[in-house]
């Protein structure tokens, strides 16, 4: 039997602004399979964005949304957090507004490990604006802001989450659709701040200036580079250049920034 | 019984107007001279089951402000002139999507760093213009610590009564000089709470006009789920393009403020019955200008003051009335013409007007004052 994703889509805001090819349908699929299994009840859930095509994810979505500005995704889903810890928040956005403009409250976000999770969509570019490069932009590749080839090194997201703070992060593909949902799932019962990193495309102003020719061209290559870190434990350093490791790339538990501050409200009220 | 009384910094009596008002959510970034407000309410907020965060900056500050709001909660934020200029962009954001949230701005010198510790009034302008777009403005301008108590307090009824930011802005002496303050009992001051939904959540829209210019807000984690966006958006919290429909909310959003003017302005008027000379200051500016007013008053001359307490919206229709009737107003400030400006516009003519400005870091004082109602009578 199919899944029935209409039980978690908002009436009448379908059809979405993604473009053929685009990875983020994908990763909302995932998303909603993960909410499903872990059974969180949509008045009690909060999903917050930032700005971009990413960050339009959730008004698609049955739950209390907020789409904010530019890179504050993170700052706002603080405030939620801590005025009602009881909530489950959720943060989507783009690889341009998590860690540029809000790179700052992304990796206060991590050091805090304030119990939510940030699912990360890199496509390696600004979409919206119509495809500058971004902080994940890999160097060399064309954006219309770099077209003699990016000189800048881009950023390895899961590298600066794991190095800011963030208490579990996990990497998937697009292509990788099965496996979502099961990183989602994790990073949500994970008690602290969860970063899942997503690897997708955009064909529109990504892939057409860096010469993949197809949508299925720009898929495959998220097949080939992606290695999952169980079978790169077994292979040379030679076999993983230029590879990308997948699942959980980092679990570690620590104290919570709400529950910590619960102690803080005892310790106050004696 | 006796009230309770206490000798209080006017920030820390910020801090106990939020508290006063129902506070529940303190989130902030340190700035001088503000940081009073943030030490004290991260002492009393956890003792009544609040919460105080300090945010890694300005801008993070604003956004946990516009985040706990969205919760139910009232918040607070305070911060000072280079703070506020950073703050600007959310505080766009609590306009458009209508979010109750107040902002405690200790104007200092400027513009960028300035002078961290010397008084200014020269943010009144980045009150109202600061952030871009059309939007609604509310700025209160206390002068004495007991009024920073009150004004904070009045901030949170008018934020909630028409979700829309509201900054009160002391300048740095009213924020950090020490005062006899009378606490007013639970009760005694009207508190007011936003307008929870009166319809089913399947029917609940945001931003319902039916219920007038003032929709009542939800609360995140409540049973009703809704959109909020930063985004030109339709009653139902989703964006929109369509011509009418932005034309329509924009007026809307700004119509709050604009046709309650009556509700929202206050002022006092000191010796204004026959006056020729009338000073027309704010903050602790308005208590040099009292005092050079009751010096110019024993010397024969008929001054009287207008003191603004409500920058934004504008005392319009008083400081026109006053021109109709004075033959010079004076308006001392510490900036560079900012209140002078709009005493002008609302002058258009009847009288003259002319300004005090300092931008050193000192006080105007009475003396000054009192050589230029001699001036200008």
């Amino acid at each position: 039997m199919s899944f029935d994703y209409d039980k978690y889509i908002r009436p009448g805001k379908l059809p979405h602004i993604w473009c053929p090819g685009c990875g983020h349908g994908i990763v909302m699929k995932g998303l909603i399979r993960a909410i499903d299994t872990l059974g969180l009840e949509k008045n009690n859930t909060a999903i917050v964005s930032g700005i971009g095509c990413a960050s339009r994810l959730p008004g698609y979505l049955d739950f209390c949304t907020l789409h904010t500005a530019h890179g504050r995704a993170a700052a706002f889903a603080t405030g939620v957090k801590m005025a009602k810890p009881e909530m489950n928040v959720i943060l989507v956005g783009g690889d341009g507004d998590g860690t540029a403009i809000g790179g700052n409250h992304f990796i206060h976000a991590c050091r805090r490990n304030i119990d939510m999770t940030y699912i990360i969509m890199n496509n390696n570019i600004y979409g919206m604006t119509g495809g500058q490069f971004s902080p994940c932009t890999p160097t060399g590749a064309k954006a219309s802001t770099t077209v003699y080839g990016n000189p800048d090194p881009a950023f390895d997201v899961a590298k600066l989450a794991i190095g800011a703070g963030a208490t579990f992060v996990a990497r998937g593909t697009a292509y990788h659709a099965t496996q979502i949902d099961k990183l989602i799932v994790e990073a949500v019962q994970h008690k602290g701040f969860s970063v899942v990193e997503i690897l997708d495309d955009c064909p529109t102003t990504y892939g057409r200036r860096n010469k993949f020719k197809s949508v299925i061209e720009m898929m495959n290559r998220l097949k080939d580079v992606a290695v999952p870190v169980k079978a790169a434990e077994k292979m040379t350093a030679e076999q993983l250049e230029g590879k990308i490791l997948t699942g959980v790339l980092y679990k570690e538990e620590r104290p919570n920034y709400t529950d910590e501050y619960a102690k803080v409200i005892e310790r106050a009220k004696k | 019984m006796a009230k309770k009384v206490a000798f209080l910094q006017g920030n820390e009596a910020a801090a106990q107007g939020a508290l006063y008002a129902g506070c529940t959510f303190f989130g902030g970034y340190p700035i001088t001279p503000s940081t009073e407000v943030a030490e004290v309410l991260s002492i009393e907020l956890p003792k009544i089951g609040g919460k105080f965060i300090q945010m890694e900056d300005e801008i993070g500050a604003m956004a946990s402000v516009i985040g706990a709001s969205l919760t139910g909660a009232k918040v607070l934020t305070a911060t000072s002139g280079p703070g506020l200029s950073l703050k600007q962009e959310l505080i766009g954001y609590a306009c458009i999507a209508e979010t109750p949230v107040v902002i405690v701005n200790v104007m200092r010198g400027g513009p960028s760093t300035g002078m961290p510790t010397g008084p200014s009034q020269s943010d009144v302008m980045c009150a109202k213009w600061g952030t871009h777009g059309d939007h609604p403005a509310i700025c209160l301008v206390p002068a004495s610590v007991q009024e920073l108590f009150e004004e904070t307090v009045r901030a949170f009824n008018l934020a909630e009564k028409y979700r829309t930011p509201v900054m009160v802005m002391p300048d740095e002496i009213v924020a950090h000089m020490r005062e006899r303050i009378v606490f007013p009992e639970p009760g005694e001051m009207e508190v007011i709470n936003r307008t929870a939904p009166s319809v089913s959540p399947a029917e609940y829209k945001p931003y319902d006009t039916k219920f007038g210019d003032v929709p009542p807000l939800a609360a995140f984690g409540s049973d009703y789920r809704f959109h909020v966006t930063g985004l030109n958006k339709a009653e139902d919290g989703f964006p929109t393009t369509k011509a009418a429909l932005v034309q329509a909310e924009e007026e809307r959003q700004v119509r709050k403020v604009e046709a309650n003017v009556d509700d929202i302005v206050t002022f006092e008027e000191y010796e204004l019955a026959d006056a020729e000379v009338v000073v027309v200051a704010y903050g602790s500016t308005s208590r040099s200008a009292r005092f050079a007013v009751n010096e110019a008053r024993k010397q024969g001359i008929k001054a009287g003051l207008f003191r603004i307490k409500t920058f934004w919206p504008f005392p319009d229709k008083q400081i026109a009335a006053i021109a109709g009737k004075a033959k010079a107003i004076i308006t001392p400030e510490m900036n560079l013409g900012m209140c002078t400006q709009e005493v002008q516009r609302c002058a258009q003519g009847k009288a003259s007007v002319s300004g005090i400005f300092r931008v050193d870091g000192e006080p105007i004082n009475p003396g000054q004052i009192l050589e230029k109602i001699k001036e200008v009578k």
